[in-house]
């Protein structure tokens, strides 16, 4: 049995402990939000935090998650009103939405630690998600905008 | 303006109870969709019912992948009708013929039914018009329906849509020459930036895609399929595969069939109780093959054998004059031949389906562009009435042709029928990449004569790739008409003396479309040959387009010997019109700068392509250093007649151009012993944010002309506009795609 913070509440899990975390998520606990791209944490599809940092859940054994906080684009803000999320409905950014919740959780762990990221560090940060519609130059335009929405806050 | 969001059809699942993005749902075996059972109650129309609260149920009976038809097509709807777009709910439309087709590709949703969608708007307005005027007893001249109610003009009272669903839904239809549409001036909707309905569940995770249905008592499959298109299975470790904690069943698929067709490919089914167990113990299997001639396909030779023939004269498609002749007596003479390798389409979602099997009668959740050719496959191969096939359709994690395919809902179907069990097809990355059906290698040459004046007096053109025809017929060994009328034989140049040929080119693997399909290569060599003319003539390349597109005029392919099939349009309805050609390019060119000068390591890049009969030009700016190409700015303009959502075909521009830098960055897909090569994305690489530049503009041409494509004419001009930059930014001349063969990226 493993016991981790899911989106805040306690919860436990008893799975092979080498299952990765992106599959106790979706087949387990039925959170399909995180998705599945590549299973090799090339795409960045599966992107969730914990303890607040950035990671694929796709490779992230369910093992390694004992004791962690996990939070999943469910409980970034379930009413959408997290500066990523509103900057993203600002700027129209999806298009199928996949890579999305992704994307969002990426831009958010991006903003937790540098508010007013620069081009550059936007590529840097951001390059580890694919789009296959190209979403790009709004996700570049959305994160400004929803850096201006934490400085704001 | 402000922006108008549809956040119906959340509230309404929230409603429901269905608050996660899984599809969780009770005892009995359930509809994909809940809104389906609760809300045809009223029914005015195929597309539209109302319930008594008010809302109004829109079908959309296309598929969603990111294109945006699940608003766009009900927006026109919810226009005519005047239906205020808080109040609409989208229901997504079962597999059904009624509706006419839901094959959705060739960017063709809103050409085919943007007047479809308005009349079902207009008759449904007219029949609540009437219901209201039947309550009041008073001529129905005398009401309107405007804004979610009827008002009766003279006495000045109201009664909203839902209290007249009941008396309306009992109406008889107008007949379709008495229905009335609204003029331009009065659209409320059609033409403004509406938000997508499905992006407030995009934001919190809250959708359902293929890869996200789940049903009780569910098993999720992992196939191991043929690595080599005819080889069968000849022994596989069943045991080790069982011995995977979680794996429950194993089942050999089907034998190889040809035509490939839409058929499930050979292989092994691992089933188990989630995905994990699935893919793992997959990989326990050891699947041996038998052998096959195509065992001995090698890209590399393939494309090597293709370029000798599309040296030599071919079969002649369409010709004027003598090009010949002109050519023999031209002052300067110029050829080229260009490449492009295997595409895949690599959308962020891999092919999902989910199935059951119950008293003979199959239902398949699936992410699919076309449930319509899924229950007619899945009832073939089943051997069971279509009738008995229910298909529901999920949102797409992006389609871009694969999606097109319902094979993998023939697996679905197959294996919960042979289980007795809802089953979930899951087709890993590694699947997806390598038994995708792929775009054609091709190789295309060139030959060009001008006189001494610079005109261009000869125009030979030669391609030769394999055909989407042998995937279906077994057979074919030659492109079809179809495959040479996307941007080959229906060039639409000026010149006195033309000379369209083509190779044949047997087949190796499954062939299909990849978005904008064979426009691909023939935009890429014909508009990196223009700018390789331009050189030659020593004239801006804008100016070397104006002189091959020539006067204004509409370009008949047919009175020069080729029968162009224009993507299904009447050319009447939808001509080759040089003007808008040059419209755009025009546009394009002006609003880019790309006529300036530039530092000495950059260089801009053009190209203008009619695809989907709508018009699409491209300008690209890229830096060279050290032998590495950033790309600095893409621009597109697009005439594609009338515009339902600008926002969305600006979208469709930004993301197109995008898939088109993808496949001349890095696109290659290479075979060995038959075998594709790649596997995910550290192998076959898509454009990512760093590789893409924050300014990508697009200029749309206002127009009233009938709704061409948007969904794959911006794909098609962007691997020449920049190849041609990267040329003029001192970089060496790319004829072979992809560019990361030549330069770093």
């Amino acid at each position: 049995m493993i016991n981790f913070t899911l989106n805040g509440k306690a919860t436990s899990i008893d799975a092979n402990a080498s299952m990765p975390l992106l599959w106790v998520l979706r087949d387990e606990l039925q959170m399909t939000g995180t998705k599945y791209g590549c299973g090799m944490g090339l795409c960045g599809a599966c992107t969730v935090h914990m303890d607040g940092q950035p990671i694929r859940a796709c490779s992230m054994p369910i093992s390694a998650v004992a004791g962690k906080a996990i939070t999943t684009i469910e409980g970034l803000d379930p009413d959408a009103n997290h500066p990523v999320q509103k900057a993203w409905m600002e700027h129209k950014v999806p298009q199928c939405g996949y890579c999305q919740s992704g994307q969002i959780m990426s831009a958010a762990a991006l903003l937790e630690n540098n508010q007013n990221p620069s081009d550059e560090e936007i590529d840097n940060f951001m390059q580890g998600n694919i789009c296959r519609c190209g979403t790009y130059p709004r996700i570049k335009a959305a994160i400004k905008t929803a850096a201006k929405f934490v400085e704001v806050k | 303006m402000t922006q108008l969001t549809n956040c119906s059809r959340r509230s309404f699942l929230k409603g429901m109870g269905v608050t996660s993005g899984a599809l969780v749902i009770g005892a009995t075996i359930p509809s994909f969709s809940p809104i389906m059972a609760a809300a045809a109650n009223y029914t005015l129309n195929l597309f539209v019912s109302l319930d008594t609260d008010g809302t109004v149920n829109i079908i959309c009976h296309r598929s969603e992948m990111g294109q945006g038809i699940r608003t766009g097509l009900p927006q026109v709807l919810a226009d005519e009708m005047e239906a205020d777009w808080e109040r609409v709910n989208i229901v997504q439309g079962l597999a059904n013929e009624e509706y006419g087709s839901q094959n959705t590709d060739g960017s063709r949703s809103i050409r085919h039914f943007y007047q479809t969608m308005r009349k079902m708007g207009a008759s449904a307005r007219a029949m609540l018009a009437q219901a209201a005027a039947d309550q009041w007893q008073v001529p129905v001249s005398e009401v309107v329906a405007a804004a979610h109610k009827v008002t009766h003009k003279v006495s000045g009272k109201t009664m909203g849509y839902g209290d007249l669903a009941v008396a309306a839904s009992k109406l008889n239809m107008p007949a379709d020459d008495q229905v009335k549409l609204k003029d331009k001036s009065e659209f409320k909707y059609i033409g403004k930036d509406l938000t997508i309905v499905d992006l407030p569940d995009m934001l919190v995770g809250d959708t359902t895609f293929g890869q996200d249905v789940q049903l009780p008592g569910m098993l999720v499959a992992s196939i191991v399929r043929s690595p080599v298109i005819g080889a069968n299975v000849k022994s596989f470790d069943e045991a080790a595969a069982k011995s995977f904690k979680g794996v429950t069943q194993v089942i050999k698929m089907p034998e190889r069939q040809f035509p490939v067709g839409f058929n499930s490919l050979p292989g092994v089914a691992v089933l188990a109780k989630n995905t994990w167990a699935a893919q793992q113990g997959a990989k326990l299997l050891n699947v041996q093959w038998t052998d096959h001639d195509n065992a001995k396909h090698d890209s590399s030779d393939y494309l090597k054998a293709l370029e000798e023939k599309v040296a030599g004269k071919g079969k002649v498609q369409r010709s004027a004059g003598d090009a010949y002749a002109a050519l023999a007596s031209s002052s300067k003479t110029l050829t080229a031949k260009y490449t492009v390798p295997y595409l895949a389409h690599a959308p962020m979602e891999p092919p999902a389906a989910t199935a059951t099997f119950i008293d003979g009668a199959v239902e398949i959740w699936a992410c699919t562009q076309t449930p319509q050719s899924t229950q007619n496959t899945v009832a073939q191969v089943l051997g069971i009435d279509k009738s008995k096939v229910k298909v529901n359709v999920t949102l797409l994690g992006g389609g871009f042709g694969r999606k097109s395919k319902p094979d993998f809902s023939v697996e679905a179907a197959l294996l919960a029928r042979e289980t007795g069990k809802p089953v979930k097809v899951v087709w890993s990355r590694e699947d997806d990449i390598q038994q995708c059906y792929f775009h054609a290698i091709s190789a295309q040459r060139f030959e060009a004569g001008l006189d001494e004046n610079g005109q261009v007096t000869s125009w030979i053109q030669r391609t030769a790739f394999p055909s989407i025809s042998w995937t279906f017929n077994g057979q074919a060994d030659e492109p079809s008409g179809g495959e040479l009328s996307l941007g080959f034989a229906d060039v639409p140049f000026e010149v006195a003396n033309l000379s369209c040929e083509t190779h044949k080119a047997n087949a190796h693997t499954r062939i299909g479309w990849v978005r904008s399909v064979s426009n691909i290569q023939h935009a890429f060599a014909r508009g990196s040959f223009v700018d390789e003319v331009a050189v030659a003539a020593n004239v801006a390349p804008h100016k070397m387009w104006h002189q091959l597109i020539g006067s204004d005029r509409k370009v008949d392919p047919k009175s020069q010997g080729f029968e162009f099939s224009n993507y299904g349009e009447s050319l009447d309805t939808f001509p080759i019109d040089t003007k808008r050609l040059k419209a755009v390019l025009d546009l394009v060119v002006d609003k880019s700068g790309a006529d300036k000068a530039t530092a000495e390591n950059e260089g801009w890049g053009i190209s203008v392509h009619r695809s989907f009969v709508s018009y699409v030009a491209v300008a690209v700016k890229v830096n060279i250093a050290n032998n590495k190409v950033t790309v600095m700015e893409m621009h597109s303009a697009i005439d594609a007649g009338t515009v339902v959502n600008p926002d969305r075909v600006k979208s469709q521009q930004e993301g197109s151009m995008i898939f088109g830098l993808s496949l001349a960055l890095m696109g290659e897909i290479s075979f060995k012993d038959g075998r594709v090569q790649q596997s995910n994305y550290h192998d076959y690489p898509v454009a990512r944010i760093n590789q893409t530049p924050a300014k990508i503009e697009t200029y749309i041409i206002s127009s009233d002309a009938p709704a061409g494509g948007v969904g794959e004419p911006g794909t098609p001009p962007v691997a020449a506009a920049l190849t041609n930059a990267i040329f003029r930014a001192g970089g060496q001349r790319i004829r072979d795609l992809p560019i990361n063969k030549h330069m770093q990226v």
